[in-house]
This record gives structure tokens, C-alpha cells and sequence, in this order.
């Protein structure tokens, strides 16, 4: 039994007792996912905090057996990204590259992993994780959230798949093609800026 | 079975590297607003500064213990959930309770309940229902929750009220007419409250020493609570003390249907 498995089987044995744990072990996912869907940290710790009660109300309501076979990683993405989409519809048709855009330091979220090494290296980790942060914010949201899902919050295409309510080759696919929308915005970018410098 | 992909390609390491922690409020206000851990704060009252607990719920418990570390322990025996203290209110809700305070029933509050009994929860409803500025015994909330006999249950429901004040269990007085007991410091400060909602406690008490349960008006027959806002405009020379319904009756005075006096046993509450 993984560790998913044994929290959903407390879940259904005590739900009050066991909730507090559901959202230790997964509020670092569903606020990256929401972060990096919204680019926006308000928005996102909004999202996250409504899919954690939308999570427990739902449970409230299930049956025993329903939550023990509840699969929690793609369950709780589901809601937290549907959450996410109404947002984006809400805030209308601004597209996110229009937008200015929270760079991480500049909102204060901390990176799962810090960067070591001198200083330098640090602002240059950095930096390079803010430029990937919007890059993947101006992926048309059909790929954003395959893309996110896949590579940011490392869920097997089975997962992911499970958590978009597609097809697992489509996911693949759009997972692919999201990819493929980020390596040619790297090579625009880099067309953009000539490396030589001139003193 | 988790399949990371291997980051051999850079773009998957940079990605993989947009993974955050959350932020270190989140799992507080998840827990809040599901009910499961409440927040608490001060808020001002005729009776000094008191502290207020709530979560997404409502609000939970209201004490007058200005001491934390005290408040949760107690917080902690009456709900079962841990605490946390807050800068204030949220805005609606302060804003609520201040009109709510100051009078203006429409303003709602929502309460946080859980785990008590749906007789306790009968009698808070009830005394929800008495106006500021009026008070109605024990006997009446028995009556009106349809068990006239469970006085000395009403008054421990109500010495059981958890939000004291929102839930006005002070304007409910003893079946004799005196003031009765408060679980918010004592009946010394259940006559402050009183008096801050317009009512004159010493008169209240010495009306009742004469045996003075209910008032008639003489022009209309009807006879009231010596509260009720309709006998507010009685003129003094009209006022016909009564000590029981019966005795109101043989008069000629029939019962007031806004605040419908009842005879309760004297003895009991």
C-alpha cells in the first residue's frame, strides 16, 4: 500500500482526524500546480485553499468504500486545475503574457529544491526559474495543464490522464506539443539576444 | 509507480525546478475554513474586552478570559479543536457582532454549533428571539420550545451558551423576576449588559420583589411582560400589575400575542 492509498484508507475511516494530513503531504502540489497555471500568488493560494475545503466537503459526503479507491493525486489536481479555469475565465480574455507576472523571489515562494553554490550561480538559478515560470504561463491553457501536470508536478501520464478526464494518448500529445511550444520559445529567445557583448 | 521523467534532457531539470512550497499560511486557513482548527481574537462589549472564537463555520465561543494560553485550554475542553490567535475579526463578521450588539437583529452571525444537543440549540434559538431591551423568564423559553416542564434544563442550557452575548442568554431572568445567574462573570455583570441595552435592572428587580410578574393595560386588557416593547406606550396611569396569568384573566385582561406571557411554576429556575 503506497502512501496515497494509506492516507485515502484513513481518510474513510476518520475523516477530521486524518484531513489535517492530506493536506501536509499534498498543499506543495496543488499550490505549485495553481502557481504556475495562474502565475499569480494570491490567485493561487485562493485556489489551492478552496480545493483543499472543496476536497473535504467532497469526502464528507462519499462513502467509505468511494474514498478508500479514491485515487488523491489525480483527484485533488482535478479540482485544484478546475479551480484554476474558472479563475482564467473569470479574469476574461487578458492573456497571461499580457499581464506583468510575479517572479518568484518577488512574491517570496521558495523553490522545493534551492539552488546551492556561490551566490552568482544562486541569481542565475533563479533567474533562469523565472524565465521558465513564463514561459510555460504563456503556453495556451489546453498545454499548460498537461505540461504542468507531466513535468512540474511529476505525475505518470496514467495520472495525468486520470486527472484531465482525456484519453492517455491525448494527453501524451498535448503534453508534446506544450513541450515542443517551449523549446521553440527558447530558440525565439535566443535569436532575440545575441551573445556577444561589446565593451 | 511514479514516473518522474529522467531529466537527462534540461528542459524537464528546469521545469522539474518550478516546484514551490506552499506558503506557510496555507495549511492554517484550509484547516479554518473546513472547521477543524479556530482562529480567536478580542472584541470590545459593555463588560470590557472579550475573546472570540470562530472558523468557517461560525463563530464558536465567546469567554472573557484575557488570558491565551488560559482561552485555549478552555477553547480546547468545550470544542475538542486547537486554537490560534488572530490579529481581529474578519471584517464581516466584527461588523456583524457590532450591529448585532448594538441592536440590529437582521445582522447575521453565523455559529459554530457542532456537538451540542438540539435541546441546547432549541433554547439559543429561542432566546435569539427576545429584542434587546426585554427580558422574558426561564418559564417562557420552556413554553415556547414546547416543554413548559424543563424549566431548570432551559437555565442550564443557557448557563451552557457558548456565544454568550451573540446568543443572548442575559435577557433571560428567573421565573420570580430577579436577574438570575450569568455565566459571563456573574449577575453583576448580566445587570451591566442589561442596563446597556436600555433596561433598568434596580426597578426591573424591585417590581418583582412586590410580586410584580406581568403588566396589563387598562385601556386595552392586554396584558404583557413588563418588557414587551408593545406596552412601552402604556401611560402610567393605565399600568395594572398582575402575579399571574389567572389573575390577569379573572380581570377581564387577555395575553399579549407578541410576547405571550405564560404562568410558570414559581418554585422551579
Amino acid at each position: 500500500m503506497d502512501d496515497d492509498a494509506r492516507l485515502a484508507f484513513d481518510l474513510a475511516r476518520d475523516l477530521d482526524a486524518a484531513f489535517e494530513r492530506l493536506v501536509v503531504v499534498h498543499q506543495d502540489r496543488l499550490f505549485t500546480i495553481a502557481l504556475r497555471m495562474l502565475g499569480d500568488r494570491g490567485a493561487a493560494e485562493e485556489a489551492a485553499q478552496d480545493a483543499f475545503v472543496r476536497a473535504y466537503r467532497a469526502l464528507g459526503g462519499y462513502e467509505p468504500a468511494r474514498i478508500r479507491e479514491l485515487r488523491l493525486r489525480p483527484w485533488l489536481s482535478t479540482i485544484v486545475l478546475n479551480l484554476c479555469r474558472n479563475h482564467l475565465t473569470r479574469r476574461g480574455r487578458a492573456r497571461p503574457g499580457d499581464r506583468s507576472l510575479d517572479a518568484d523571489r518577488a512574491i517570496g515562494v521558495e523553490p522545493v529544491d534551492r539552488a546551492h553554490g556561490s551566490p552568482i550561480a544562486i541569481v542565475e538559478a533563479r533567474d533562469a526559474r523565472d524565465a521558465w515560470a513564463a514561459r510555460v504561463l504563456a503556453l495556451p491553457p489546453a498545454y499548460r495543464g498537461p505540461v504542468v501536470l507531466r513535468h512540474i508536478d511529476g505525475l505518470s501520464y496514467p495520472e495525468v490522464a486520470a486527472a484531465l478526464g482525456r484519453p492517455e494518448g491525448t494527453v501524451k500529445a498535448q503534453v508534446h506539443r506544450g513541450t515542443a511550444l517551449l523549446r521553440a520559445m527558447l530558440e525565439a529567445e535566443a535569436r532575440r539576444q545575441p551573445t556577444e557583448m561589446t565593451a | 509507480m511514479n514516473l518522474l521523467p529522467t531529466p537527462t534532457d534540461p528542459m524537464d531539470a528546469a521545469l522539474g525546478s518550478l516546484a514551490v512550497t506552499a506558503p506557510s499560511t496555507l495549511k492554517a486557513a484550509v484547516l479554518v475554513e473546513v472547521g477543524l482548527l479556530d482562529r480567536y481574537a478580542r472584541i470590545d462589549s459593555p463588560i470590557g474586552p472579550l475573546t472570540v472564537a470562530w472558523n468557517g463555520l461560525g463563530v464558536s465561543l465567546v469567554d472573557h478570559e484575557p488570558d491565551d494560553a488560559a482561552f485555549e485550554t478552555r477553547h480546547a475542553a468545550a470544542t475538542g479543536r486547537p486554537s490560534l490567535p488572530a490579529e481581529r475579526l474578519p471584517e464581516r463578521m466584527a461588523d456583524a457582532i457590532e450591529r448585532r450588539l448594538g441592536g440590529d437583529r437582521r445582522a447575521r452571525i453565523k455559529l459554530d454549533l457542532r456537538g451540542h444537543s438540539a435541546f441546547e440549540q432549541d433554547v439559543w434559538r429561542k432566546a435569539l428571539e427576545i429584542p434587546r431591551g426585554e427580558v422574558r423568564p426561564y418559564g417562557w423559553v420552556a413554553a415556547e420550545i414546547g416543554r413548559p416542564k424543563a424549566v431548570r434544563a432551559v437555565g442550564t442550557a443557557l448557563a451552557h451558551n457558548p456565544v454568550p452575548l451573540i446568543v443572548p442568554c442575559h435577557r433571560v431572568v428567573r421565573t420570580d423576576g430577579t436577574i438570575g445567574q450569568y455565566s459571563l462573570g456573574g449577575p453583576e455583570n448580566k445587570r451591566t449588559i442589561l442596563a446597556a441595552e436600555g433596561l433598568d435592572p434596580a426597578q426591573m428587580e424591585a417590581a418583582a420583589a412586590r410580586g410584580e410578574r406581568l403588566v396589563g393595560c387598562a385601556s386595552t386588557h392586554i396584558v404583557c411582560w413588563p418588557t414587551c416593547r408593545t406596552g412601552r406606550h402604556m401611560l402610567a396611569r393605565n399600568r395594572r400589575p398582575f402575579r399571574t396569568l389567572a389573575e390577569a384573566a379573572a380581570s377581564g385582561y387577555r395575553p399579549c400575542k407578541v410576547c405571550r406571557p405564560v404562568d410558570g411554576s414559581l418554585a422551579a429556575a
